[in-house]
């Protein structure tokens, strides 16, 4: 795997903590913590190597 | 338990759920493997990375048959899956595969050229994940794939895609399409590597002729055809005109364009001694506007706004209430590849290439694609090979 995709997949990592951070910490708006998880779906994804 | 924790545990199984339910059909897409049942005619399978070490292991690897004759003779390349969401282009191919018998000359036949395409799909679009090709011994399941190269396998995609070595400046999108990167080159992105192993088959079996094969839109004018360049063009001619004066169906043919780079028509007449040829069946799935993209219209090519569209001249081919069902876009495809082979040996006798066993439009019309596939769990296992 080329150095740019471990990169890519360092980066995708690095946001899905920081959109779980920010689901866990959000305690009014749902709205929010959807918007967070369903952000959450194609990093997920990615880095699990399936889309 | 407070109700903010509730509801985020709520949302949380939701979005989880969904996830899981439309990534596994996605993971499951990219695994199935298609068993291919090589047929009497094939003497020898490689695999393409022999010909490039740089794809070796990759996804872009793919299976490469060898049919050879049991005398000498001129050799033919025949490419499907350029696009992978094109499938007329191997569902011919295999046909060739499963029953052809070479007696002179020999037949090179890679039928998922673009391996990783075919792994990948368009959900943006709707399209279908699989479809399904009626068989007298049941149906055989096909991945359906997408025109590109999937990001899980060649990333990331540049601003605007430079071409090698011509460095004219194509559609970023294009890097991922192995009918512009050709051609190619040993350490370029992967699919400049699948093309430039392609190029060494092309080079190193000194391949006499190589058609890549195609299907395209209805209301794009390059369809129905055989793209030609300059060095190809009266061999390609001669067979249009055959094949509608003898089997009664349209197929023109197209000038490669000379200063558009990066297409097998063009790339590899001009880096090697083979003549190209790519070949265009209609597929109305592809236009734009139709209806939705089911299986049905990939398969029948029947659709109501085509049907409209058609009686107010906006489409390049002949369309009616019938469609363009897949039987006429396989049946043209065997039809020309065969043509293209029959004309070649007039012109050059001492490298004739003689296949036998192959149907021909009128045959696939009448009998069905899928009549030409064989059991693979009924066959030698030895002749059954993943895809």
């Amino acid at each position: 795997m080329p150095l740019i995709m471990i990169i890519y997949y360092v980066i995708c990592v690095y946001l899905i903590a920081l959109l779980l951070w920010n689901f866990i910490k959000e305690k009014k708006s749902v709205n929010d913590m959807l918007l967070y998880l369903l952000v959450l779906i194609p990093l997920i994804l990615r880095v699990l190597r399936v889309k | 338990m407070p109700r903010i924790q509730l509801i985020k545990i709520l949302l949380l199984a939701v979005v989880v759920a969904a996830m899981i339910n439309g990534g596994m059909e996605l993971y499951k897409h990219r695994h199935y493997q298609l068993p291919i049942v090589a047929g009497p005619g094939v003497t020898k399978v490689s695999k393409l990375s022999e010909y490039c070490e740089g794809i070796k292991g990759t996804m872009a690897d793919t299976n490469v048959f060898f049919l050879e004759g049991r005398e000498p003779g001129g050799k033919m390349l025949i490419m499907a899956n350029t696009h992978s969401n094109e499938p007329a282009a191997l569902l011919a191919t295999l046909i060739f595969m499963e029953n052809a018998v070479v007696e002179k000359g020999t037949l090179i036949l890679i039928p998922m050229f673009n391996h990783s395409g075919s792994r990948n799909t368009r959900p943006g679009d709707g399209y279908p994940l699989y479809f399904e090709i009626p068989t007298d011994w049941g149906s055989k399941k096909f991945r359906m794939g997408n025109r590109d190269a999937s990001w899980l396998d060649q990333w990331p995609d540049p601003d605007v895609y430079v071409h090698y070595p011509d460095r004219q400046l194509l559609s970023f999108i294009d890097t991922r399409n192995t009918n512009r990167t050709w051609p190619g080159r040993p350490g370029g992105p992967l699919m400049e590597r699948v093309t430039y192993a392609a190029m060494q088959i092309i080079r190193e079996e000194k391949v006499d002729i190589v058609i890549d094969v195609h299907g395209a839109e209805t209301m794009f004018p390059v369809t129905n055809c055989i793209v030609a360049p300059e060095k190809s063009m009266r061999i390609a001619t001669m067979t249009t005109l055959t094949v509608k004066a003898r089997e009664k169906f349209d197929n023109h043919v197209e000038p490669s364009p000379s200063g558009f780079r990066g297409l097998s028509h063009r790339e590899i007449g001009d880096f090697s001694d083979a003549m190209p040829f790519l070949l265009e069946a209609p597929i109305p799935f592809l236009d734009q506007p139709t209806g939705p993209k089911t299986v049905e219209l990939l398969l029948d090519g029947k659709d109501p706004f085509l049907l409209s569209l058609s009686k107010k001249g906006l489409l390049f081919v002949p369309y009616d209430e019938t469609g363009w069902p897949i039987e006429k876009r396989v049946g043209q495809h065997c039809s020309v590849i065969q043509e293209l082979m029959r004309q070649f040996t007039r012109k050059f006798p001492e490298k004739t290439i003689a296949v036998q066993n192959v149907p021909k439009y009128a045959d696939v019309v009448k009998n069905g694609v899928g009549y030409y596939y064989h059991n693979p769990d009924e066959t030698d296992k030895k002749s059954v090979y993943f895809n």
